[in-house]
């Protein structure tokens, strides 16, 4: 540059990126092979995703009525408030309380509920992953992370087999959490510990039929 | 604190890492233990050759226009709410972010693990503006309370065992926020509760976080952070602010790209199918106040490179240090960075230059085996990159070596002085040194110097014949 003003941070990067690809045709696109699955066959994806779950740690069921099985789950847990997204009837909860984030919750108040009941977009049965992506029956991120219960009610159409299939499903512009397992360390001498940060335990209904 | 500045080379630093008994049992178990779950996982992944060939193609695309990605990432970042900043070096990514806390008012910032802050020495150069930086990882939390140096990319407190963690809890936690329990035991169980219990509060209240980001997706300005603990998702998600300090190096074209590795990281890393917490954000998100910080600090002089330009394609996974067999031996701490082992052996020398004993001597700090290219989800060939940064230590390295170098090619050059050489070494073979002289003992210490035989080829043919 001549005269005038400085070069910024940015032009500068760039013009340094230019000129360490002088070698690279400008026109050139490097072609990538996705030779890999997109999809694959395998066993049942319920069963495929109820088996990864448990390898992680998490609590597992199939159930067929919603309503009942959420109730009973926070029963035997004894956890009586609980946060509710918008999305999830309040006749999930029974004999529980619900507190919805509206006015948003802080986190300290988070903190001080016995759990987080939600839905979520889809699950990937090969990895044991659930994503959730704020939407209604989930609420935003900070629910699912601050209590140390999270309760996760899967409909069967929501699981896919492969990460590629799920990624497809998803939508960039909203907050996406994956979810495999409780939060776990292995920080310590690679011995796996469940339950750092987030929630210590997290429990995953499988609706198999129509409730 | 802790700075890599001047240090040793690797012979001299790795010589004492090697002599600790308990370094070496510590980290032969980790790595060992890791190497067998990631052989597991990938075992099971019928298409994995085929997806670390997507892998590593969707890296050389990005690389290769680079400054295409990095402009379309800055305008999706920017169109979703965010605000872009761009970092030549270490000093102005430091004051990037110094200048954003303290336009907050804040004097505390959580921080999720990253490499990218740790080169650039992120904590130091807050705390000499007075603002504390809390490592929340648990290794990273490990390496802050011992001011230590962190010693693998992935568990950077690999060196430390359980019962030396228990005392840097017991005698350091106190300093930097709730003490850990009298009674504390050993078992990492209890040690992980003591973690949850010191950071608690601290999520909490937390109004600045910082973060890097192991993945940037230019097309949609998606930022994807992989981890375990969820102390990444506290510092994603709870403050008002989010900093993200993120190499040029880490984008990815689009979002499909993240298919592939979404699939190739975990597995390689922690030897897990997913890692329990990813998040993934685009601009501003749930009301937070986003900036973005791409960070230069020496990618650019790696990309010039042609045959180093591919070390770049690296995601940090940390399977080349644990097949590593020097790695395995001499531990995180000798490679003079924040990137150790085999990776670290070519990427530091080329993002600082041959700048000093250290640097040339990191090429060398390999056996050739070619176990960490195999590893590799992204296919960066080691061993050739090494071969190559040899060459130019070589070239540009010390003036003993450029001397010996340069004879060596005089006598190699031309047969007369090759015969007499080769006849001289024969005739006072006797006199072959156990251990060679001033420098070059550096060589015959850990080698038995080799006698010349009687005669040369040359000179058995002539008389044979």
């Amino acid at each position: 540059m001549v005269g005038g003003e400085p070069m910024s941070s940015k032009d500068q990067i760039l013009a340094r990126v230019r000129s360490a690809l002088a070698d690279v045709p400008r026109d050139e696109d490097v072609p990538v092979p996705r030779d890999y699955d997109h999809s694959r066959s395998g066993p049942d994806v319920v069963e495929l995703l109820v088996d990864r779950l448990v390898d992680y740690k998490a609590e597992v069921r199939e159930v067929d009525d919603v309503a009942a099985a959420v109730a009973e789950a926070l029963t035997r847990r004894r956890a009586r408030r609980l946060a509710v997204p918008s999305g999830i009837p309040d006749s999930w909860l029974a004999e529980a309380e619900a507190v919805r984030d509206d006015p948003p919750l802080t986190p300290a108040e988070l903190n001080a509920l016995d759990g987080v009941v939600t839905g979520c977009a889809v699950a990937i049965a090969e990895t044991g992953t659930i994503v959730l992506d704020a939407g209604p029956d989930q609420g935003r991120r900070a629910l699912t992370l601050v209590p140390d219960y999270h309760l996760c009610v899967v409909r069967r159409d929501q699981i896919v087999r492969t990460v590629p299939e799920a990624l497809e499903r998803l939508d960039p512009s909203r907050p996406l959490t994956w979810i495999s397992g409780p939060s776990a360390t292995s920080d310590i001498e690679l011995d796996r510990v469940e339950g750092v940060h987030g929630p210590r335990t997290l429990e995953v209904l499988i609706v198999v039929s129509r409730p | 604190m802790n700075s890599f500045v001047g240090m040793p080379s690797f012979p001299e630093a790795s010589s004492v890492a090697v002599g600790d008994a308990q370094l070496r049992h510590n980290l032969r178990k980790a790595t060992h233990t890791i190497r067998a779950k990631r052989a597991a996982v990938v075992g099971e992944q019928p298409d994995w050759a085929a997806l670390r060939e997507a892998g590593a193609a969707i890296k050389d695309r990005t690389l290769r226009h680079l400054d295409v990605y990095l402009e379309r990432l800055e305008a999706a970042v920017v169109a979703a709410g965010g605000t872009v900043h761009w970092a030549a070096d270490a000093a102005e990514a430091n004051r990037i972010v110094t200048d954003l806390v303290k336009a907050t008012g804040e004097t505390e910032v959580v921080k999720v693990k990253s490499m990218a802050t740790q080169e650039i020495d992120l904590n130091a150069a807050l705390a000499d503006a007075g603002i504390r930086a809390y490592e929340t990882d648990l290794a990273e939390l490990i390496v802050q309370l011992g001011d230590d140096w962190p010693s693998h990319i992935l568990v950077p407190a690999i060196h430390r065992n359980r019962a030396e963690i228990r005392e840097i809890f017991l005698e350091h936690m106190a300093d930097w926020g709730r003490p850990a329990p009298p009674d504390l035991k050993d078992d990492p169980r209890a040690l992980a509760e003591a973690a949850r219990l010191h950071l608690r509060e601290r999520f909490l209240s937390a109004r600045v976080g910082i973060s890097g980001a192991n993945f940037a997706v230019a097309e949609t300005g998606t930022l994807v952070v992989l981890e375990s603990e969820g102390n990444g998702r506290m510092c994603l998600t709870l403050p008002e602010t989010l900093i993200s300090v993120v190499g040029i190096e880490k984008l990815v074209p689009t979002w499909q790209d993240l298919e592939v590795f979404m699939q190739l990281l975990p597995r390689s890393s922690t030897g897990e199918r997913m890692n329990p917490y990813t998040s993934m954000w685009t601009g501003a998100t749930e009301g937070q106040t986003f900036h973005l910080v791409l960070l230069d600090n020496g990618r650019t002089s790696v990309l010039a490179d042609e045959v180093g330009r591919q070390a770049l394609r690296c995601i940090r996974c940390s399977a080349c240090l644990n097949v590593c067999p020097v790695y395995e031996r001499a531990g995180g701490h000798a490679y003079g960075s924040v990137y150790p082992g085999p990776i670290g052996a070519i990427l530091t020398p080329q993002l600082r230059g041959m700048a000093g004993p250290l640097e040339e001597s990191l090429p060398y700090a390999s056996t050739l085996c070619g176990a960490c290219y195999e590893v590799c989800p992204v296919a960066i060939n080691i061993p050739e990159v090494l071969l190559d940064l040899r060459a130019k230590a070589v070239t540009h390295g010390h003036v003993g070596q450029r001397l010996a170098m340069g004879a060596a090619r005089r006598v190699l050059d031309s047969p007369r002085w090759l015969a007499v050489a080769q006849r001289s070494a024969g005739r006072f073979r006797r006199w072959t040194p156990k251990r060679l002289p001033g420098p070059l003992s550096a060589w015959s210490d850990t080698r038995d110097v080799p006698v010349p035989p009687k005669e040369s080829f040359r000179q058995w043919w002539a008389a044979s014949r």
